[in-house]
């Protein structure tokens, strides 16, 4: 086991913990990112150029912001705090087994392990991009149309707000809370 | 078309840049210490104390009336009277303040003290370098340092200077006039005046000594 | 002659093959590493000083004011005097702050920055290292730096900078994508994420005029929407909605005060350089000389002289626009950059297929000029930039 890949696990292992064990769930969210940067450090050190640069950007750059946005928008800053343990500990420690075991049992039966092949000097961007772009064409669509149905569908659930508004504004909504308390044509220009 | 509002405003400010280095007239600038706008006459900052003559102590045309303490807004001004009187412009004998104190960290600056003084003795000033090391006793200023001569008050609002200056030039006129007449009338009818000139004394005297409890 | 100019031009490569002969064999890859590291810090570090000094002097002629003049002749030594103060300030932290997270998060957004120039060809020979996905990793460490705003934000507990971070990032994700759409057309017709290749692809000379990718259809397109996706990244005028000094005064860095302050700034302008560099290498061909005849001059010096350009370009842009509003840079973002960003991909294609030339010229031209021209009178029409009507808080 070489030092670098030492360090690097050691980083990935420590902000996982964190990121279970802190009180605060913004550092809990900042400790996920440091795991994140850990494994794009693993991949760098693996020499999959391309994959690890690529995790920094979607995960460092996205999923960690993302993440971030969740935790800020959906509770207030000041409750931010959280017990480590939740009611239902033992059924997520349940399910995270499971999880790993089939993944790692997956792992095992692939093969992955057994034809170690010395890659000379890693995989160049150009033999990912063709093969992405040949061999892996129908795939990398599918994924991409996923992408797409998943954006439309975002982008209509979050426009569907506007219609119980008109409603409100016009008088007859669905009567709840402080739509009710407005005047009819309240908000009318 | 998008984009051309853009292209006029870069333009505009191409035309400032280059235009600054070739016409220095652009830059509006005043570079302060070495360079100053001329002062306007209009201008106040700080009240002052005005004094005719040479002698900034015995030419203060204050009487220490006490007015403008009682109208400062922020009661910036404190005002001890003295007991010996000096004689004023027309050569009256007045009270003067033997103590004439502006905070003036404490002065908003709003003219009232110089609105209502009767006598003109205090103005508002137009120097505005003030700072001092020691905010407290620094900014308190005495009546030395508030004394300023009558030319100075002619240099900074020269209209006003004048206007005053002309009013009570007249006074002095009248008071001269009357002391002439006076005279004249004692040297014409010496017998019958001493017990006229005697009442005429009397009643200012009692007069004022009937003042200052109305006043309080 | 020819010795000479090449002596010049590879002189910093040379120096540094000479020092570091130097040194012992054990420690001559690590002090080749340090030798770049403090090559890259110290040159833009004193050129962000200089920008600073340039910038203000500038902004102020272009407003027809004098400008900073008072330290040193002519005030050029104003970076010196503001270097100084804020050394020597105290380093004041909110009571409330997250005070570990407050303290590292200028560190996560200046070494990321830092990082970013490690790619970037300063002349030929003069990447301080080559990747392959050369690009992929200018954008990966750019990304990183969202994290580092949200963090600054975050634990300074202050709502202006709450709500200043959260306009960067918003702004950041929204421009990052027309950012990387319009750099990919450069990768399209180069073939390559090496950004050491992609100069390399424009730098030969076609009858002694250069062959940048800017003076293509797609290149000139790209390179627009580059430079105002850029300037939305760096958060510079007219998008620095989230540092406006007029609402939330100073935005994510409000709480920051003394160096920790200094390396924002210093984060805003690297950031501001490193992707100036950028736009440099991806569309006006790096290190190399606009015409054959000036190539007798260094390589370095050119990469410097177009940088320093677009860096007045900001400049001069910061001084004549006003600042957006959110709802207006969002709408940009969306209905004007991307679309076009996504029309300039299906242009640099054709163009491929063409095979350049007048029809590249002209199937290009109208097939991006019909889309400016609509997507304009759509931003431009009467509703367009229209008054913003508040969902949750009437």
């Amino acid at each position: 086991m070489n030092p670098g890949f030492s360090i690097l696990a050691l980083i990935v292992l420590m902000g996982a913990v964190g990121a279970m064990t802190l009180r605060n769930l913004v550092h809990c969210a900042l400790s996920l990112a440091v795991t994140f940067a850990g494994l794009a450090g693993l991949y760098l050190a693996l020499g999959a150029e391309f994959v690890g640069l690529a995790q920094v950007l979607v995960y460092i750059g996205a999923v960690a912001i993302l993440i971030v946005f969740a935790i800020l928008l959906t509770r207030p800053l000041d409750t931010a705090q959280a017990r480590p343990f939740s009611a239902t500990w033992v059924a997520g420690l349940a399910v995270a087994l499971i999880v790993f075991g089939v993944l790692s049992m997956a792992i095992h039966r692939s093969g992955v392990g057994a034809d170690r092949v010395a890659l000379s000097g890693g995989v160049t961007v150009r033999e990912i991009g063709d093969l992405l772009m040949t061999w892996y064409v129908v795939p990398l669509e599918v994924v991409g149309l996923l992408l797409t149905v998943a954006l439309i569908g975002a982008v209509i659930i979050a426009l569907r707000e506007e219609a119980p508004r008109a409603e409100d504004a016009a008088g007859d909504g669905p009567g709840k809370g402080i739509g009710k308390e407005k005047e009819p044509g309240h908000r009318e220009p | 078309m998008l984009g051309t509002g853009i292209i006029k405003g870069m333009a505009e400010t191409a035309r400032n840049f280059f235009g600054s280095y070739a016409d220095p007239e652009r830059l509006v600038t005043v570079e302060y210490p070495e360079e100053r706008l001329a002062p306007k006459e209009n201008a106040r900052n700080f009240p002052f104390l005005v004094y005719d003559g040479d002698n900034p102590m015995a030419g203060l045309r204050c009487v220490a009336c006490q007015i403008c303490e009682k109208e400062c807004p922020p009661k910036c001004i404190y005002i001890v009277k003295d007991r010996e009187k000096k004689p004023d412009f027309v050569g009256k004998p007045q009270f003067q303040p033997k103590v004439f104190d502006i905070d003036i960290s404490v002065c908003m600056s709003c003219q009232i003290c110089v609105e209502v003084c009767p006598f003109d003795a205090i103005k508002m000033d137009t120097e505005f370098e003030l700072s001092r090391t020691d905010r407290f006793g620094g900014l308190l200023f005495d009546k030395h340092e508030l004394a300023r001569s009558n030319e100075h008050y002619q240099r900074i609002h020269p209209t006003e200077a004048a206007e005053i200056d002309a009013r009570r030039e007249a006074e002095v006129a009248k008071a001269e006039a009357k002391a002439r007449a006076d005279a004249e009338a004692k040297a014409g009818e010496k017998t019958g005046a001493d017990a006229k000139a005697g009442g005429g004394a009397a009643s200012p005297a009692s007069g004022k000594k009937s003042t200052p409890p109305g006043k309080a | 002659m020819n010795g000479m100019r090449e002596a010049a031009d590879q002189i910093f490569v040379n120096a540094k093959h000479w020092l570091v002969e130097w040194m012992p064999p054990a420690l001559q890859p690590l002090s080749s590493i340090l030798l770049s590291v403090s090559a890259i810090v110290s040159v833009f570090a004193l050129l962000f000083a200089i920008t600073t000094i340039v910038e203000r002097k500038g902004l102020g002629r272009f407003q027809n004011r004098l400008g900073p003049n008072r330290v040193g002749p002519f005030g050029w030594l104003q970076p010196v005097a503001d270097g100084l103060k804020t050394l020597t300030k105290e380093d004041v932290v909110p009571r409330a702050a997250d005070r570990l997270v407050h303290f590292l998060a200028p560190l996560a957004l200046v070494v990321p920055v830092f990082l970013a120039f490690s790619v970037l060809p300063i002349g030929r020979n003069m990447a301080a290292i080559d990747l392959d996905a050369g690009l992929l990793f200018f954008f990966a460490v750019g990304a990183s730096s969202e994290l580092a705003v949200f963090m600054a934000g975050w634990s300074s507990r202050n709502k202006y900078s709450l709500l200043g971070a959260m306009r960067a990032i918003a702004q950041m994700i929204s421009y990052e994508v027309p950012l990387i759409v319009s750099s990919l057309t450069v990768v399209m017709m180069a073939g390559t994420l090496s950004l050491v290749e992609i100069v390399r692809v424009q730098a030969d000379f076609w009858h002694g005029l250069p062959q940048w990718h800017v003076f293509t259809p797609w290149g000139l397109a790209g390179f627009l929407l580059f430079f105002v996706a850029a300037t939305a990244e760096s958060n510079r005028s007219p998008f620095d909605i989230p540092e406006g000094e007029s609402e939330i005064i100073a935005g994510y860095y409000l709480e920051y005060s003394g160096f920790k302050f200094a390396l924002f700034f210093l984060g805003e302008y690297l950031g501001l350089f490193a992707v100036s560099a950028l736009a440099v290498t991806l569309f006006l061909g790096g290190w190399s000389a606009p015409v054959s005849l000036l190539a007798w001059l260094p390589s370095w010096f050119w990469f410097f002289a177009k940088l320093c350009a677009l860096i007045a370009v900001l400049i001069w842009v910061r001084a004549t626009l006003p600042r957006l509003r959110m709802d207006q840079l969002m709408r940009f973002a969306w209905t004007f950059m991307l679309p076009m960003a996504l029309i300039n991909l299906v242009v640099a294609a054709v163009w491929h297929y063409v095979g350049g030339g007048l029809a590249g010229w002209l199937i290009g031209a109208v097939l991006l000029a019909v889309p400016y021209v609509g997507l304009g009178l759509l931003l431009g029409r009467p509703g367009g930039f229209r008054k913003r009507t508040y969902r949750f808080a009437d």
